[in-house]
């Protein structure tokens, strides 16, 4: 190759092809950081929690005495928790959300509504803690029961369902659409036969990751009054409940010995729950989600 | 602006049933099954369509060709009221599709659309099985026949039975492009339409595969009347009896320019600019 000779043009090959490299380099420390902590926390927390999970650890309720506790009630009060809040934020938020997409006409109050409901999944966990302890605890006086804790945690996740739900929506190709009107369908018969059916796997799945965010929620729950010394099975909606999450914050809170060997062994059982959630929302993407080619 | 210059039909503008059989019964000429009157059509405030005039004769293909942004897909959107989905969209003029205005106050989009057919560019079957995909459109439209029939006949119109009968459980979205459109012409026979339109359903398929679908056309044609849009001049001539040139007019909205025998069309137009356009001058 010709060697440049006038003084116009200073291509500095060498140094581009440096800097390329450092920011690559760069990019992969990134990477290689984000890995590194996750290992570093799974490691920890089963090295001093693994040794605690076991039958017992499962089936007994909390106690005094570390070698006694177990965080059934826990446990149980998450999986009720999980259910109710899907119960009521499911049908909520997918009914927002095709109200939004397919019914609601282009008009500036739609567009307010929508950046609002954006803007409501960044509001902080404990501002629903509150509203829910204003509106449910006391106002529908429901107490501190499951079922006003379930309300609480579907308005924490309503925001994220209805924004993951849209999003599924408007991913399906206007053609299916145009398809089934073409056909003489309705409205309605386009949506339910369509339009739902080809985004069901995009609105299952975000609405999986918001419920595994509800397992993970502690704020909202003290706040409405769950952080209680549960020694029984919640058996229906108005019950007393506890939640994992809280009994980890409880026991770590506990100065004795003991009780913190007990809280690793709590994250780990809360993370198995969280990982299964997951798998379950990849399966399902991988099992339901259409691509329309 | 009557668009009939060969003057060899019958401008049958009451398309009442009763003048429908008396032109039937007077020889060769037949009914016209879909009457456009002056149709004017804007996307918000850009006009699409100058005052279409143009008739469809019943059981023949009329192909609508034009250079590209010449109103030929909105002009066949028009014919079955698709375009009321885009909530800019506006209409003015009529669409008499059997002695009714498609556009009047007392007509269901709903219901008139099951009669007129719609066949689109890109194949698009519903990601459900073969013969749910057929199903469909009889299903929501409340049809209580043997399902198994109808899906077994709407295939074999569509030239497509033999190739999926063994595997009808199988994703319409597995199937080759060709087949996915022959899928979606079954789908759309499968409700019994009078008109089927076709939105250049050929131009995401290979030669092979556009072969089969102008053969189907032209079989199609002895049951249902066609319109059929189409770039593709050569196809216009294989499979149409009647072809409309669209061109854009000086106020840069869709117009007609002129309608013919497509033999005729092609071989002595009588517009100069029909022929600058079939002779490749321009567009």
């Amino acid at each position: 190759m010709r060697q440049e000779t006038g003084t116009r043009w200073r291509p500095r090959i060498r140094q581009r092809k440096a800097i390329g490299r450092g920011f690559a380099a760069l990019t992969i420390v990134s990477t290689l950081l984000g890995i590194a902590m996750l290992v570093a926390l799974l490691v920890d927390v089963f090295g001093d929690g693994a040794a605690q999970v076991d039958g017992h650890f499962l089936t007994s309720y909390p106690s005094r005495f570390p070698e006694d506790a177990g965080l059934r009630s826990a446990l149980l009060g998450t999986l009720w928790l999980l259910v109710l809040t899907a119960v009521i934020a499911f049908p909520l938020g997918v009914g927002a959300a095709i109200y939004l997409e397919e019914y609601a006409p282009d008009t500036w109050l739609t567009r307010f509504i929508q950046l609002n409901i954006a803007n409501l999944a960044g509001v902080p966990s404990v501002v629903y803690g509150l509203l829910g302890l204003g509106l449910f605890v006391r106002w529908f006086a429901l107490g501190r029961s499951l079922i006003a804790g379930a309300m609480t945690m579907a308005l924490l996740i309503l925001p994220l369902i209805i924004v993951a739900s849209r999003e599924a929506i408007r991913a399906v190709p206007d053609g299916q659409r145009e398809a089934s009107y073409a056909l003489g369908a309705t409205k309605w018969q386009t949506v339910f036969r369509t339009v739902l059916p080809a985004a069901g796997g995009g609105i299952l799945t975000g609405t999986i990751l918001a419920l595994a965010r509800a397992i993970g929620e502690t704020a909202p729950l003290i706040t409405i009054g769950a952080l209680t010394y549960i020694a029984f099975d919640p058996s229906g909606p108005m019950d007393l409940f506890t939640v994992l999450p809280i009994q980890i914050f409880n026991w770590v809170s506990l100065p004795q010995e003991g009780f913190s060997e007990l809280a690793a062994g709590g994250i780990v059982i809360l993370l198995i729950v969280l990982l299964l959630a997951n798998s379950i929302a990849l399966f399902v993407r991988f099992r339901l989600q259409r691509r329309f080619d | 602006m009557e668009a009939n210059p060969t003057g060899t039909r019958k401008p049958n503008v009451e398309a009442s049933p009763s003048a429908n059989d008396a032109a039937q019964a007077n020889g060769p000429a037949k009914p016209d099954v879909l009457i456009t009157e002056d149709l004017k059509f804007w996307y918000g405030k850009m006009r699409a369509l100058s005052g279409i005039s143009l008739n469809i004769p019943q059981h023949e293909v009329m192909a609508i060709i034009g250079p590209s942004g010449c109103g030929k897909s909105t002009y066949l959107r028009c014919l079955n009221r698709m375009n009321d989905l885009i909530p800019s969209a506006r209409v003015e003029g009529r669409v008499i599709f059997d002695g009714e205005n498609i556009y009047a106050r007392n007509v269901d989009p709903v219901q008139m659309r099951r009669r007129i057919g719609m066949v689109f560019q890109k194949p698009n079957p519903f990601p459900k099985s073969i013969y749910d995909n057929v199903a469909y459109g009889p299903k929501v439209n409340g049809y209580r026949g043997s399902m198994d029939d109808l899906v077994e006949h709407s295939l074999r119109q569509a030239a497509l039975w033999d190739e999926v009968k063994d595997d009808l459980k199988k994703s319409g979205l597995d199937l080759s492009g060709g087949q996915q459109q022959r899928l979606c012409i079954a789908r759309a026979l499968a409700v019994e339409p009078d008109v089927i339109l076709m939105d250049e359903p050929c131009s995401a398929l290979d030669p092979i595969a556009t072969t089969r679908i102008e053969d189907l056309i032209r079989e199609l044609r002895e049951s249902y009347t066609i319109v059929i849009v189409t770039h593709n001049m050569q196809q216009a001539a294989r499979v149409s009896d009647r072809t409309a040139f669209f061109m854009i007019d000086e106020q840069s909205s869709g117009s007609l320019v002129e309608v013919d025998e497509t033999q005729r069309l092609f071989t002595t137009p009588s517009d100069q600019r029909t022929e600058d356009y079939i002779t490749g001058r321009f567009g």
